[in-house]
């Protein structure tokens, strides 16, 4: 199995706007990296010979509430290595903006679309940014920490 | 006074509103039509819709809306403490909620740092309740495949069959369906006096009736040629779109969360991946995904069999045996993010956990639903194919609405 540190030595190579950071208390073990590196770090991630993390299990939005931050944190793996890595990356929670991934892995596509339902991140150069879970004309972002949910839905109570 | 019944303020515009298509009238070419395919459509197995660019009786797009049967589960799993997140996690891949409840209470376990405590005879119980839920999902999604593609007869056999493991399921747990079983440390009950004797009747019984429907199904002449070679799923293709579970062993990795992670007891029991080899047509066909499946019931059964050894053996019951006895108290998990995956009959199902330190509340809790990840392939796979074709993708793809949508 490749050793973290040799991960992390890859990624930090690859890192010019700000120093990519190690987590050791998470599970996966995390490197926490700036959301301007992501499309510098991620093809090096998917690409290099000896990293070659082809699966990108899951994509995971995190609120951490009024006058924090935003979180996207990605779980990839890679099935010929065996080895697992994730990818924390920290977003302005008022204009929550990040590069798509869907070019690389495709399983991005629907991942991201939900985040974008349940957060309001914009995912720039995403192929078809919709609404999935939620009908198309819901007001707001339902788990973002803050969130209100309408009174009315075409007059039928909302109710939770 | 008559009152207009009507409980919600209609307008002409409101379905547009709220799930437009995403293909216009306008842009289509001659010859080109916009079909709408479900929600309630017998063959998409629940409330799914599928937005058709047709061209003739040839599908040029598939569009895919979700959302439907949207339950609010991260919602939810945000605002309850861990141990009662678990009825939610039933919900899920209703078909299989044992294995749900297993994946969600090692995840909590791990992250507490009590997996390694956890006594074996609860742990063989698990995946006992588990293999046996596996079975139950294979069947659905042979006999309802079968049923879509016009294989009448195999749907209910296995109907008959299924329901002896509901019923030996219910025995132990009280509920057919939605177990709450499976608890953070624990079992909610050490299974009933008499279940292991039961449970391998039914390994017996259960064994020429497979054969039965191997003749019955997978050899029938119709149903291969209504399955070979149609909607084949490349390897590459599979992994990059996250595919897992039977669908990624068909297209012929040997990529078995059990075995990869070697997570409970799975490293100590004996049992083979079966991969899709192409026998029929292609690998990664529709009969080789069906093939994967029959073949894994018949897997299920040999760990099955090797658990009531050890239940009856090694981890027999014993009268001071309590399964609820290492409960915690209080589940409060150091504050860490955490990410938990293990094999459920449709592929990994994943927990990211975000845990705060401070509440007994997960503070974030996402689930990788396997089923929403295989649904995305479905564009991928039905491009220039006919429409019955698509029918027996979307059959073999075998999604479960519950867990797409959560």
């Amino acid at each position: 199995m490749q050793p973290f540190e040799e991960i992390l030595a890859s990624v930090k190579s690859k890192c010019t706007h700000s120093e990519a950071v190690a987590d050791e208390t998470a599970t996966p073990k995390a490197i926490r990296i700036h959301a301007d590196d992501l499309l510098s770090v991620m093809p090096e991630l998917l690409n290099h010979p000896s990293l070659y993390f082809d699966m990108l299990s899951c994509i995971t939005g995190i609120d951490n509430g009024p006058g924090h931050d935003m979180e996207i944190a990605y779980n990839l793996y890679s099935i010929p290595f065996g080895h697992h890595l994730m990818i924390k990356v920290k977003l302005d929670r008022d204009e929550p903006k990040i590069e798509s991934v869907t070019h690389l892995w495709r399983s991005a596509n629907w991942l991201e679309r939900e985040i974008f339902d349940m957060y309001g991140v914009i995912f720039l150069n995403h192929p078809d940014l919709r609404r999935i879970l939620m009908p198309a004309d819901w007001e707001g972002h339902p788990l973002r920490k803050d969130y209100k949910h309408q009174d009315y839905y075409r007059d039928i109570k909302v109710e939770y | 006074m008559a009152q207009n019944t009507v409980q919600y303020k209609y307008k002409p515009g409101n379905l547009l509103a709220s799930a437009p298509n995403k293909l216009r009238a306008e842009s289509l070419r001659a010859e080109e039509m916009i079909i709408n395919l479900g929600p309630q459509h017998p063959s998409t197995h629940g409330v799914l819709r599928l937005e058709l660019l047709m061209e003739g009786e040839i599908v040029r797009e598939v569009v895919p809306h979700i959302g439907y049967l949207h339950r609010c589960f991260e919602k939810h799993a945000e605002n309850l403490p861990y141990s009662q997140v678990i009825p939610f996690v039933d919900r899920l891949d209703y078909v299989a909620a044992m294995n749900n409840e297993h994946v969600y209470a090692m995840g909590v376990e791990r992250m507490l740092g009590i997996d390694q405590q956890i006594p074996k005879r609860v742990e063989y119980v698990r995946v006992l309740v588990a293999e046996l839920n596996r079975i139950a999902s294979h069947f659905i999604a042979v006999g309802t495949y079968g049923m879509d593609i016009g294989a009448f007869t195999p749907f209910f056999w296995i109907m008959r069959d299924r329901e002896h493991i509901l019923r030996l399921l219910e025995w132990a747990s009280g509920s057919r369906l939605l177990y709450n079983y499976i608890w953070i440390g624990g079992l909610f009950y050490d299974l009933p006096v008499g279940f292991e004797e039961r449970c391998a009747e039914f390994v017996q019984y259960i064994k020429p009736k497979m054969a039965e429907l191997e003749t019955v199904l997978l050899k029938n002449e119709i149903f291969i040629r209504r399955t070979a070679n149609v909607g084949v799923l490349s390897r590459d293709l599979a992994i990059n779109c996250g595919v897992t579970g039977p669908i990624l062993r068909a297209s012929g990795l040997r990529f078995d969360l059990r075995r990869v992670d070697g997570y409970s007891v799975y490293p100590e029991l004996d049992f083979e991946i079966p991969v899709g080899t192409g026998e029929m047509g292609t690998p990664g066909d529709c009969w080789d995904r069906t093939y994967v499946r029959v073949q894994e019931i018949y897997e299920s059964l040999k760990i099955i069999t090797q658990c009531l050894d050890k239940l009856n053996g090694e981890h027999k019951r014993t009268r001071d045996f309590d399964p609820q006895a290492l409960l915690p108290k209080k589940v409060r998990p150091k504050a860490q993010d955490f990410y938990v995956r293990a094999e459920i009959p449709k592929g990994e199902l994943g927990f990211f956990f975000r845990a705060d330190g401070k509440s007994d509340v997960p503070f974030r809790c996402k689930c990788r639903s396997c089923s929403f990840v295989n649904l995305s392939v479905v564009p991928e796979l039905a491009k220039g194919i006919l429409i019955a074709d698509l029918i027996a993708i979307i059959g073999s793809i075998d999604v479960v609405m519950g867990e797409v949508d959560r």
